[in-house]
Parts: C-alpha cells; structure tokens; sequence
C-alpha cells in the first residue's frame, strides 16, 4: 500500500514559459504581414460571390472602394433591409457616386490619375438594378475601369 | 574597485504580455482584405461616331431574367453550358480567316473571333451572384482559348504570363519581354464584351 501513496519528489517542476515570447512575436510578425490596417468601418453586409478567373487588384493608392449591400443589423431600424451603397463611412444614392469618384480622384497623386480602378465590393444578395445605376454613374465620371471584387472559388457556389 | 560579478540578468517575463498586447492590437486594428476580382472596362459614355452595323451572325446575346435562368441566342440554357456555347460561338471561324481556329465553321454562327461580340443583358431583379457568375464564365471562356494558344506558341499558360506581367515585383526586364506576347495573344481572341443597359420590365 505504502509503495503507492508514497511521491517520489514533492512537486511537478514548472514548464520553462522563456520561449512563449518568441512564439507569440511569430504570430504578431504573421499578422503584421498578411493584415492591412482598417480604414473605414463597414456599415453593409458585405458576403462577396465567388469567382475562379480573377485577377488581382492594383495596389491601394489606385483603387477607390464602393461597397454595396444590406445594412447590418444595427442600421437596419432606420435604414431599412433593402441594398445601400456605402461610400467612405456614410450610406448613399446612387446619384452621389459620381461626385464621390470624382472628389476620390482629386485626393490622388496626378501622375496616378489615370490609372484608378473602381473596385465594387458588392453583398452577393444585391440586385442588378443598384449595380446598373452605379455602372452608369461610373460611366458619366469616365471612371470606366471596374473591377468586381470577389472571392476566390468556385462560381457555381453562387447559385445555391 | 571592486569588480562586478556581470550585469545583473533582466528580467523577461513580461516580454509575453508586451508582445501579446502587440498582437492583439495587430489582430483588432487589421482585416485580411480581399483584393481580387473580375476586371472590366465599362463602355465610355459617349457614342462611337461612325454607327457600324454589326451583323446578327456575329453576336452572342445573353440575357439574364429575374430567376437567373439563362437565354443564350433564344435558346434556354444552363449556367453550366455557357462557357462550352460561348468557347464555340468565339472558336468557330465562319469565314475561314481564322487560321488557329479550331471551331466548326458554323455558317450561322461567328465569322472569326476579331468580329465575335459577347452580348450580356440582365434584368434589375437579377441576383449579383447569378450575375458574377455569368461573367466569370465568359471570362473563362476567352482565357480557355487563350490559353491554348498561348500554350501553342510559348509553352506557358495565357493567364499565368498575364499574372506574372501584372505583377509589380517582376523585373521591368521580363515585364517588357512579356508585354508583347501578353499583347499577342490578347489580339488573337480580343474581349469583346458588350454590356446592355438592363431592362426594368
């Protein structure tokens, strides 16, 4: 009986935590690297479709967002359900889109002026008649250069 | 002077939190962004001057309903038949001029792929993933038979020279020799793809 009730050496020696700093700078590293800092926060669902044949985006100073999409849950009393454009931090018409790319175009450096991408971050769910609106919108300003921000995946997935 | 028996040792225990507070700063601040997606050009706003009279034969009309069904040339048809309709409306070679075509030399359908227009009309009930689909299709369809060609004259698939091209860490070296093969393929299967203004019945 004694054999068993009897320890060896008072306690479990303690697990050295002097590496635990290094892995947790591993992770910061890692993300410092895959992340780019927020700048504005999103107001609209935002769940993008899928697509396979995609290219990659400009960098960001050549790129100018419009997101598009339901309002989330917190706007939804005084907005409504239906699909709002969100520019900068604000909902708005699609009539304000032009001003808006124009106002972003002017922000830019002259020399990349030209060569600015519209990138339409558009909710899955929305419909085609607020893309059209925004398309003629981008259409009148000159800014003919969009691109449909997407995931990357299988395209039918869409359709379920 | 008495001599120091070394420096005394800092203490790193709190290296951890600092680093912790560090990352989770990291974590709060950032969002992994998504940063790719279908390229398109709009069609400027103001009309060509000349009206060139286009022939019937030489469209592909795709049109979009409300339930994203899909009506290619009058014909319904499934999404996932697009692309094979549309790699043989561009691939077909009418007129004989096409001299890479291997399409069937349809009468009926496109002359050669210089003249081959892609017409996409949808309704504004139209979902935006149907939508996206839908032209994730017809860009496949293009790279699919540019990527045959490209494959033909270079050995290298259309859309990985393209990528490397596109690519700002590329050498100005590589980016030029790349620009011209890029440009040549480009021109062999031009995307033409028109886009309506919707319908709002």
């Amino acid at each position: 009986m004694s054999k068993f009730s009897k320890k060896k050496s008072g306690e479990v020696p303690a697990v050295s935590t002097a590496s635990l700093p290094d892995i947790v700078f591993m992770l910061l590293f890692f993300f410092m690297t895959v992340t780019v800092m927020k700048d504005n926060s999103l107001k609209v669902e935002n769940i993008l479709p899928n697509a396979n044949e995609i290219k990659k985006l400009d960098k960001k100073d050549r790129v100018i967002y419009i997101y598009v999409g339901k309002p989330s849950k917190e706007y939804e009393k005084v907005y409504g359900t239906e699909p709002k454009i969100q520019l900068n931090d604000k909902f708005s018409d699609p009539s304000e889109v032009g001003s808006y790319i124009l106002q972003e175009r002017a922000k830019k450096h002259q020399d990349l002026q030209n060569f600015l991408t519209t990138s339409l971050k558009v909710d899955k769910n929305a419909n085609m008649g607020l893309i059209s609106d925004i398309k003629q919108e981008l259409r009148k300003v000159n800014a003919l250069k969009v691109n449909y921000t997407t995931y990357e995946g299988d395209a039918f997935r869409n359709l379920q | 002077m008495a001599r120091r028996a070394g420096a005394p040792e800092v203490s790193a225990g709190s290296m951890a939190d600092i680093a912790f507070l560090l990352l989770i700063f990291f974590l709060v601040t950032t969002t992994i962004e998504t940063d790719a997606g279908l390229d398109r050009m709009l069609p400027p706003m103001e009309p060509p001057e000349d009206d060139v009279v286009i022939k019937q034969k030489n469209i592909l009309q795709v049109i979009i309903n409300r339930n994203g069904q899909l009506l290619v040339d009058d014909e319904l048809t499934d999404i996932k038949g697009l692309r094979l309709k549309a790699k043989d409306f561009l691939d077909n070679n009418g007129d004989g001029t096409c001299t890479y075509c291997k399409g069937k030399k349809n009468a009926e359908s496109s002359d050669n792929p210089t003249k081959a227009i892609i017409s996409l009309k949808n309704d504004r009930e139209t979902k935006y993933s149907t939508y996206i689909t839908v032209q994730n299709e017809l860009v496949g369809a293009y790279n699919d038979l540019r990527d045959r060609e490209a494959n033909r004259l270079f050995g290298k698939d259309f859309t990985e020279m393209e990528a490397t091209y596109l690519d700002q860490q590329t050498p100005p070296s590589e980016k030029e020799a790349l620009k011209e093969k890029v440009k040549q393929i480009q021109d062999l299967f031009p995307q033409k793809l028109s886009e309506a203004e919707t319908s709002s019945n």
